[in-house]
């Protein structure tokens, strides 16, 4: 064997392994012939054939070929880089070739498979694809992939229950953690609310043991009255500006931020007789004349659901308003905590009767629920008075006015029946043709067609609670640039991957939770809450992140500092230095290629996608053999 | 820079003529929804013509122009671009200048005389394996319609997409639609958006304009030639011709040469060195 003179060292030794993957490949591909041809093209130093190239026996004869025949870059011809990629890169690592000196040749999913019936046509479209892999892999080069130290503090954005969850998580795995709340307490929209759904206790009572932890942490430095006032940086290392009322602007580092801004209620602007008559409220401002105790005497409430929403003002089902309409419909029907404010003096006045459940009372209501929850949901849309339900015992009439319930889930589900049971009234309209509310020789009422009967109605009325949708926050779109992190279509915040990544945002570094990221109760708030401090704890857990090398690369010579690069770039991961020449931040870099492919200069080169090994392999397609 | 080598397959083509023609179609899939949906149309066995090499990349916004360009000059009958849908792309808003992009090189294949249809955009998401094997078949019975590229029998016409290819790499025609999508979304650095119709109209004359200077350029390589026999191979008025000389003198591109009576030549000067 001749000495590795150093031009013999510049020449690739490529090697390139067939797999048949049983007979997945080799059923519908002469693999034999593909490899005959690979090992006759230039450069390549060994070619063969496996039954099953990603088992033990494939991968060690990667190894082994590797060391044997002095290859220096590796052709696998199989599946899809999807799914094998990583694998056959460990093994090139194991014997000592850089993980990017590895090309993928899919001969499966994209030809074996979907060429079935035409076997010597497969056979040469394996072999284009294979000398197509040979030519891409001619040109690869080893990289290194960067490090980058980070910081191990995190900033929440939000002091409601998701972000306080968040915090407080982190903040108990040992991390110290900013909460940044622009209101002057903690607690977020919770605390404006009465009663909460599926539970007894109160609102407040509910989220003071949360708020106590917060206080007392330790980890967690609170900053109220103040918002993000600006962010600069990247996963690992940002430098946030903290703004206050008044105040100096606090500068803060962290490695990682969570956004928690949460939701507010649409106000219903000219629905439904909304702010012309005093007795039209929204279902928070009745939850606010709960805690007040100032309701006006009832006789008859009706709600009246999707005010504003699924096609309205907006076009989603804000997922909340069913079951907040169903607590607090229960609320009133029960009388709960007498909120309707009815004294044992004003009650002997007037002949009401306040009514305590007795033990039997309640074995009664339970039996009659189990019965019910037998039955199913039995006539859910029309539901006027069922024949053996109980009658509410405040005796308040309480109707909802509704174009589906949206009850999802056993609980709610419960809920809902157990609503019914109560006779409060669910009576379903039809997006043209909704309900009316209007005033009548001074009296509320509320019109509307009876989809059973086919007639119009009349309804009096002493208060319309209109529920309306959770919006996005009016000052969300001021966050999201400075997080450089995207709102969807309706203003919420947009996480990564709607199912596989729903707390992350697509950029590194930055987590999601609770109502910003759409209407969410207190429990899925709480839930995406610690997912996303889980999420959120990794980088800062592990003390660095590990780049990909799969970033643009900036030749200064070249770069006329223009910045339509910086601008296109998606992630915010190419900025001007102080000589004004651009320059990539390799951790933020996501490998797009979106800037390489606008650079007006060609000053930009995709590290791993150059143009020279893209046209290497495009062009290779077009070879005649 | 673009490769100016011919390939060799080239003479090739005629002794061939007999055996059937079938065309060679490339596709850039990008790898996390169209590619990743070509992987499922395997996966559920959906068939389709074995005509298509799929190159992939990360996202189709890498897909630059002259990538395209220069696989058509180099032989392809047909080129697809897959992506994600409007906004499902991974990387956010690449795919918007993907469509920019895409929209540029059919200008440009018009200029050179390139059936638009051997260009595709098809937005495939990871969940339409059915669809993608709808796309390709389609597309090739397209391309098997319009037959083979001109660039194999037509030299000019190879010139032309050579052009083109050259065309889209000037620093006008990059830095217009590399500024396309954010100046149409976002406006501008003063926030004013700018009138759509009103940008279609500057870059389809900057592309008319680096179109021709281009096509000068190829064509006073191969030899030295005069405005009027420009005027008349690119069938442009010979003033047109005569004001982009004057400005690709201005900026040393060409050279006048051996002076033949009163007609003075134009020979591009070549650029050392850079390839
Ligand atoms: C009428 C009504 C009744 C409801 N009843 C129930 C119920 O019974 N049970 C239930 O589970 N859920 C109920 N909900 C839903 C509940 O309110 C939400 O699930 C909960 O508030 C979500 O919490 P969050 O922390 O995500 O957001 P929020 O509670 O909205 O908290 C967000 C916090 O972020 C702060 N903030 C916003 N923007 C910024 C910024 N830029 N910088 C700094 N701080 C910022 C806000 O001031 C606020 O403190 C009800 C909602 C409504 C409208
Ligand atoms: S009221 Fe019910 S159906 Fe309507 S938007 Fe709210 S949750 Fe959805
Ligand atoms: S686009 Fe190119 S020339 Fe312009 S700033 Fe970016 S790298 Fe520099
Ligand atoms: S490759 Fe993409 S993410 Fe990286 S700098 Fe360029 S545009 Fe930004």
């Amino acid at each position: 064997m001749p000495e590795n003179t150093s031009t013999e060292k510049e020449k690739p030794r490529i090697g390139v392994f067939i797999c048949h993957c049983g007979s997945n490949i080799g059923g519908f591909v002469d693999v034999k012939a593909v490899t005959e041809y690979a090992s006759t093209l230039p450069d390549v130093a060994y070619a063969t054939d496996n039954l099953y190239t990603c088992a033990e026996d494939g991968l060690n004869n990667i190894k082994d070929s590797i060391k044997e025949h002095n290859l220096d870059r590796v052709v696998v011809s199989s599946c899809t880089p999807r799914t094998h990629a990583p694998l056959f890169q460990r093994t090139c690592e194991a014997a000592g070739v850089n993980k990017y000196m590895f090309t993928f040749v899919n001969i499966r999913e994209h030809c074996s498979w979907v060429h079935m019936k035409e076997k010597e046509k497969a056979t040469q479209k394996a072999k284009d694809l294979v000398r197509m892999g040979i030519a891409r892999a001619r040109f690869l080069e080893p990289q290194e992939e960067t490090k980058v130290d980070v910081t191990p503090t995190a900033l929440v954005v939000g002091g409601g229950v998701s972000g306080m969850t968040a915090a407080l998580s982190l903040a108990n795995m040992k991390f110290p953690v900013h909460l940044v709340e622009k209101d002057q307490e903690l607690g977020g929209f919770v605390k404006n609310l009465h009663g909460l759904m599926m539970t007894t206790k109160s609102a407040n009572e509910t989220i003071k043991p949360l708020i106590d932890k917060v206080n007392a942490h330790k980890n967690i430095t609170q900053h109220l009255n103040s918002h993000v006032a600006s962010v600069e940086g990247f996963i690992g290392n940002y430098d946030v500006s903290i703004g206050g009322d008044g105040a100096e602007a606090k500068e803060v580092k962290v490695g990682t931020i969570i956004v928690a801004t949460g939701a507010v209620p649409l106000v219903p602007e000219g629905l439904f007789g909304y702010k012309e008559h005093p007795n039209v409220i929204t279902s928070t401002e009745f939850e606010e004349l709960c805690n007040k105790k100032e309701l006006p005497k009832l006789k008859s409430v009706a709600f009246i659901q999707c005010v504003g929403a699924r096609g309205q003002t907006v076009s989603y089902c804000s997922r909340i308003c069913c079951n907040v309409a169903i607590k607090s419909a229960m609320n009133i029907a029960e009388n709960r905590d007498n909120m309707l404010g009815v004294t044992e003096e004003k009650a002997a006045e007037t002949g009401e009767v306040v009514e305590e459940p007795t033990a039997e009372k309640k074995a009664e209501e339970e039996g009659s629920e189990r019965r019910r929850r037998r039955r199913g949901r039995g006539r859910r849309d029309e539901d006027e008075g069922g024949e053996e339900a109980a009658a509410p015992s405040s005796g308040v009439e309480v109707t909802v006015f509704n174009r589906d319930v949206m009850a999802y889930g056993v609980e709610h589900e419960l809920e809902f029946n157990k609503a019914r049971e109560k006779r409060v009234k669910f009576i379903r309209y039809l997006p043209d043709n909704l309900p009316k509310v209007s005033v009548k020789d001074g009296k509320l009422e509320v019109g509307y067609f009876h989809e059973t009967l086919k007639m119009e109605r009349t309804m009096p009325v002493d208060l319309v609670i209109l529920s309306t949708p959770l919006v996005a926050q009016p000052d969300a779109a001021t966050l999201s640039q400075l997080l450089k992190v995207p709102l969807g279509q309706d203003g919420f915040f947009q996480e990564a991957h709607v199912k596989l990544r729903p707390v992350d945002f697509a950029t590194d570094g930055v987590y999601v939770c609770g109502a910003c990221r759409g209407p969410a109760d207190i429990t899925e708030a709480v839930s995406q809450a610690a997912a996303a401090a889980s999420r959120a704890v990794i980088p800062l857990a592990n003390g660095f992140v590990q780049a990909e090398a799969l970033t643009s690369r900036i030749d200064e010579a070249k770069c006329s500092g223009c910045g339509t690069c910086v601008e296109a770039c998606p992630y915010s991961a190419l900025r001007k230095n102080e000589e004004g020449v651009t320059e990539v931040i390799a951790a933020a870099c996501k490998g797009c290629g979106c800037c390489g492919a606008t650079c007006p200069e060609n000053a930009i080169t995709m590290t791993h996608y150059t143009d020279q090994q893209l046209l290497a392999e495009a062009k290779a397609a077009l070879e005649e053999v | 820079m673009t490769e100016k080598h011919h390939t060799a397959h080239h003479g090739k083509k005629e002794a061939e003529a007999d055996k059937e023609w079938e065309p060679k179609i490339v596709g850039f899939l990008c790898n996390w929804c169209s590619y990743a949906g070509a992987d499922l149309c395997g996966v559920s066995r959906f068939q389709y013509p074995t005509n298509i090499r799929l190159v992939r990349v990360m996202c189709s916004t890498r897909v630059s122009p002259h990538i395209v360009l220069d696989v058509l000059e180099a032989g392809a009958d047909g080129i697809l671009v897959g992506g994600c849908h409007l906004n499902d792309c991974h990387y956010m808003t690449g795919n918007y200048h993907t469509e920019k992009r895409v929209n540029l090189m059919k200008r440009l294949l018009r200029e050179a005389g390139i059936e638009e249809g051997r260009l595709r955009l098809e937005w495939v998401s990871a969940s339409e394996g059915e669809k993608f094997s709808k796309v390709v078949t389609e597309f090739t019975e397209e391309i098997q319609k319009l037959g083979p590229s001109k660039v194999h029998t037509d030299d000019m016409v190879k010139a032309k997409v050579a052009a083109a290819d050259d065309a889209s790499e000037t620093f006008r025609l990059k830095a217009l639609v590399g500024k396309e999508f954010n100046l149409l979304s976002k406006g501008n650095a003063y926030g004013d958006t700018v009138d759509p119709e009103k940008l279609t109209g500057i870059i389809d004359v900057a592309t008319e304009e680096e179109f021709e200077r281009a096509l000068i350029l190829e064509l006073a390589r191969i030899r030295p030639m005069s405005v009027k026999q420009l005027g008349m191979v690119m069938e442009v008025p010979t003033d047109r011709v005569l004001r982009h000389i004057v400005l690709l003198r201005q900026n040393s591109m060409i050279a006048m040469e051996h002076p033949e009576g009163f007609t003075p030549l134009y020979k591009t000067i070549e650029i050392g060195g850079e390839q």
